[in-house]
């Protein structure tokens, strides 16, 4: 289901923003391109929330450890092993909308 | 008695022949110079980057007017040649002065070429050929706006880009269809308009201009098509003409320009021609390199060394535009018997085509990845034979020199002694590690001084350095510093150095001229450059949010589970009932687990969720408290013990002084995070000897103790110096704050730095030499007054950074 969630504006450049769902919150980064990508908000590493982490190129550093994840597969880069879960992400215009996951997600798998 | 020479021209090629004639013989004429602008001698090509903001004029001045004094050479800048007598060996310029020669020497370049089309003499429309048209279009990108660049070639792009850089809306208009169709192919060219579409210019290509539109000032371009575009500059790019008026009505011989011999000399005797303003042998060259090979063979001439003359040039161009590697050189147009060697990187957006004919390199287009112009360039010069070359040419010079291009300065080894590395100014790999090893040259500045290598567009400055360190081996330095981070080959020391030098104003800005690897930088640097900033501007600079760890975005520390901890300011560890009442207070509000007592004499709450942090500051701030900066690279507490407000062996007020520096203190952001205490007498309870700056009253005064530490390296302070006022001890704190912000590396503490630096060198600045201290206090209170308002309040209100606070939504 796909579901509208907010616009490109709502989220700093470099940052990201926080959908609350029924299975978990969903973190949703905007790079400095204006690319939108989606991840389920938890570090494979201890489960940080990596909507607080400082967003580069197309990637995101943990909060807590400053594991670098790959916003568009939600793969650990570098050293480290691990996959956040991504979630699809599309952008109309300005406004973004979020396929919301049917299944109960557990956030990390990998 | 000398020979008189006069140069019509201070431009870039006269005034090079005259340092090639001082270079020879500096005794030997008696040199003036006219020039129609009114100011020195600069780097022309370098317009672009100052157009860009990459460097100011200053940057390009080539010879100060100290120059010509020194040298004796009598300049008349702003007043140009109107007429030349050639039988009476006369000049009269502008303002009347008439002057006899014994040599003349025609330096008088090109003008811009106008396309004659309706509204070309409008308000608004400019060429792109000197300073003045610099300013101009610097003027017109101030007040915003569109502006259409006709022509597509090096010059048009290169204001374009810049126009951009300035913030306007630009369109570049193109008659051919390919850009730069006289040094690219199409492929290239396609390459090149997807670069500049991403940066959000617009390319027309085949586009030609009926008119420009507007009663007085330009409104728009009228396309042969019909189309018609709104602008408000519109900038003439176009090309090219020889300057030959003054030659013309001196009766000297033109053609396209100013018709020269080998030898540079015109058709009348004594009369010379160097430069843009001439043609030999059938050709006119735009381009720097000829025209300093023209200057050197003249100057050799003018001094008696007859040699073999000037025999035109083979020219090699390069786009200067920050971050599209572009060459070209040669002819590519293909052909009978003419084979194309092509390499393709879709993902990388290179393409390579070497043009080759009968196992000679015939022409080379490089597009992403221009490293290896310079060996394809030399090849061809050679003509060269390359069948050995030929399977692995493409890859460029350090895999076809036996695989070894993992190392960057393989490529350079490898280059023959006559091969060219600067080649505005003709300067060989051999000069240059000869300059090197005669005259014991260490740097880059010593080698552009010594060489003119990389004096004039700079872009082979990465090769000289090259040169350096193959030449001098471990001797050169620049080679070991250890980079901030992957993102680029610059240290700390060398990122902040150039942030003052250069005058860099954002991170954007850095990571542009230090040519960052990637497009914003990584978790490491972005911190550092964003603490280095506004450390260099701290009255000016607008921090970058984005670019600081999660802690210092939302002013609280996180925590392993996701919510935050809350430490309120408690001065000099000194608190209230009526404080304790609003801790307790918002602990019972906002349900917050745990309360601890912290090391530094404050109390943390502990479990806060982020969406209360905004409502628990609000009821914080209410009480009269503020953020204690438990969380930031910045001043965190004044640990005080009882002092002698109520201990039997104090000597001094520790807690009014501990006070007193956190008030003074608060809210400075440092390279890392800073603590400081108070003992109110030698038994030192407030442990002042292992903090960042501690203060231990004695019977005297204050001893002053720096760079102490009771993390994992534990580390006793090094003794300061003592003082006696509490006014000193705020002095002497505020000063060797400010030194340390100034100097020591992001994320490096107080002891580390001290250890590395040396306490002495401390000393100097502080103990030693009290107007150093002083303008270190001073510097430091000047960016305390922009860093001292609390950050909780403008959160707490919600007009500050709502967002960080909010989910975006929330679904069921």
């Amino acid at each position: 289901m796909w579901m509208e969630i907010g616009t490109v504006n709502d989220i700093p450049k470099l940052g990201a923003r926080v959908v609350q769902s029924g299975q978990g919150d969903i973190a949703i980064f905007r790079t400095a391109d204006d690319e939108i990508f989606a991840l389920f908000d938890q570090c494979p590493h201890k489960g940080g929330a990596l909507s607080q982490g400082i967003v580069h190129g197309k990637a995101v550093a943990c909060p807590l450890h400053n594991w670098n994840i790959d916003l568009v597969t939600g793969e650990v880069k570098g050293p480290d092993n691990g996959c956040s879960r991504t979630v699809p992400v599309s952008v109309n215009g300005d406004v973004i909308r979020l396929q919301m996951p049917d299944v109960k997600a557990t956030g990390t798998h990998g | 008695m000398k020979q008189k020479l006069i140069v019509i021209g201070n431009g870039m090629a006269g005034m090079r022949t005259v340092e090639e004639i001082l270079k020879r013989d500096a005794d030997r004429y008696d040199i003036t110079v006219f020039g129609a602008e009114a100011r020195e001698n600069y780097n022309r090509i370098m317009l672009s980057p100052v157009l860009s903001g990459e460097k100011s004029f200053e940057d390009i001045i080539i010879n100060s007017r100290e120059w010509y004094v020194e040298n004796d050479i009598t300049l008349f800048a702003g007043d140009a040649v109107t007429a030349i007598d050639t039988r009476a060996k006369t000049v009269t310029s502008e303002r009347g002065m008439t002057l006899g020669y014994d040599k003349l020497l025609l330096a008088t370049g090109s003008d811009p070429f106008i396309i004659p089309v309706p509204g070309k003499d409008l308000e608004g429309v400019v060429t792109f050929r000197d300073l003045d048209d610099v300013n101009r279009m610097l003027a017109a990108a101030k007040l915003g706006g569109r502006a259409i660049v006709i022509g597509g070639g090096l010059l048009g792009l290169e204001a374009a880009v810049g126009l951009k850089a300035n913030g306007m809306d630009v369109t570049v208009v193109h008659l051919m269809d390919t850009l730069m169709e006289r040094q690219l192919d199409e492929a290239a060219g396609y390459l090149l308009v997807s670069e500049l579409e991403g940066r959000g210019l617009k390319v027309l290509t085949g586009a030609n201009t009926k008119a420009i539109l507007g009663d007085t000032k330009v409104t728009g371009l009228e396309l042969v098509d019909g189309t018609q575009l709104k602008a408000d500059l519109v900038v003439m790019a176009v090309g090219i003409k020889p300057n030959v008026t003054l030659a013309r009505e001196a009766g000297i011989e033109i053609g396209r320009g100013v018709m020269v011999n080998d030898q540079m000399q015109t058709s009348v005797a004594d009369v010379y021609g160097v430069g843009e303003c001439v043609e030999h042998r059938g050709l006119t060259y735009g381009l720097v390199a000829p025209l300093f090979e023209m200057g050197k063979v003249l100057a050799a001439h003018l001094t008696g060394d007859e040699g073999v003359g000037y025999e035109g040039s083979v020219t090699s161009t390069k786009l200067k535009v920050t971050g599209v590697d572009v060459f070209s050189a040669g002819d590519f147009s293909g052909g009978d018997g003419a084979e194309d060697i092509v390499f393709r990187d879709a993902a990388r957006g290179v393409y390579k085509r070497i043009v080759v004919r009968d196992d000679k390199v015939e022409g080379a287009v490089l597009y992403g990845d221009a490293k290896d112009g310079a060996w394809y360039f030399q090849l061809m010069k050679d003509g060269a034979d390359i069948s050995e070359l030929r399977d692995t040419i493409v890859f460029g010079q350090a895999y076809a020199g036996g695989g070894a291009q993992a190392d960057p300065s393989a490529a350079v080894a490898a280059l023959a002694d006559d091969a060219e590395i600067c080649g505005c100014n003709g300067v060989c790999k051999g000069d240059i590690v000869t300059a090197i090893t005669e005259n014991g040259l260490t740097t880059l500045d010593q080698v552009k001084a010594h060489t003119k290598a990389s004096a004039s567009c700079g872009g082979c400055s990465g090769l000289v350095e090259q040169v350096l360190a193959l030449t001098l081996g471990d001797a050169y330095q620049m080679q070991t510093v250890k980079p901030m981070c992957g993102c680029t080959i610059h240290s700390h020391d060398d990122v902040r150095r150039l942030i003052v030098a250069k005058d860099m104003k954002s991170i954007p800005e850095v990571m542009q001229q230090l040519e960052w690897s990637t497009p914003d930088g990584c978790s490491s640097c972005r911190p550092a450059l964003n603490y280095y900033l506004l450390c260099a501007l701290p009255e000016t600079y607008v921090d970058d949010n984005q670019s600081r760890f999660i802690n210092e975005r939302v002013h609280a520390n996180i925590q392993k589970d996701g919510t935050f901890s809350v430490v309120p300011r408690m001065w000099g560890g000194m608190t209230s009932a009526r404080e304790l009442r609003a801790i307790a207070d918002v602990v019972d509000k906002f349900e917050i687990p745990a309360v601890k007592v912290t090391g530094g004499q404050r109390l943390d709450l502990f479990g806060v969720q982020k969406k209360d942090l905004p409502a628990v500051w609000a009821d914080l701030n209410a009480a009269g408290m503020v953020s204690g900066h438990a969380y930031g690279k910045s001043l965190r507490t004044v640990k005080t013990c009882a002092g002698n407000q109520w201990c039997r062996f104090g000597t001094q007020d520790a807690i009014e002084m501990g006070i007193a520096l956190e008030q003074m203190t608060w809210g400075s952001w440092t390279p890392h995070k800073f603590k400081m205490a108070v003992s109110g007498c030698p038994r030192n309870c407030a442990e002042a000897t292992i903090k960042d700056f501690g203060v231990v009253a004695v019977d005297s005064g204050y001893a002053l103790h720096v760079g102490g530490n009771g993390g994992i390296d534990v580390r006793v302070t090094d003794y300061l110096t003592t003082v006696e006022t509490e006014q000193e001890v705020l002095e002497y704190a505020g000063a060797y704050m400010q030194i340390y912000r100034e100097e020591a590396r992001y994320l490096e503490r107080t002891a580390p730095w001290v250890e590395r630096v040396g306490l002495d060198h401390i000393k100097a600045n502080l103990v030693d030499d009290d107007e150093k201290r002083k303008a270190l206090f001073t510097r430091f209170m000047v960016s305390q007054k922009a860093l001292q308002e609390d950050p909780w309040a403008k959160r707490a209100e919600g007009v500050k950074d709502a967002h960080e606070f909010t989910p975006l939504k929330i679904v069921a």
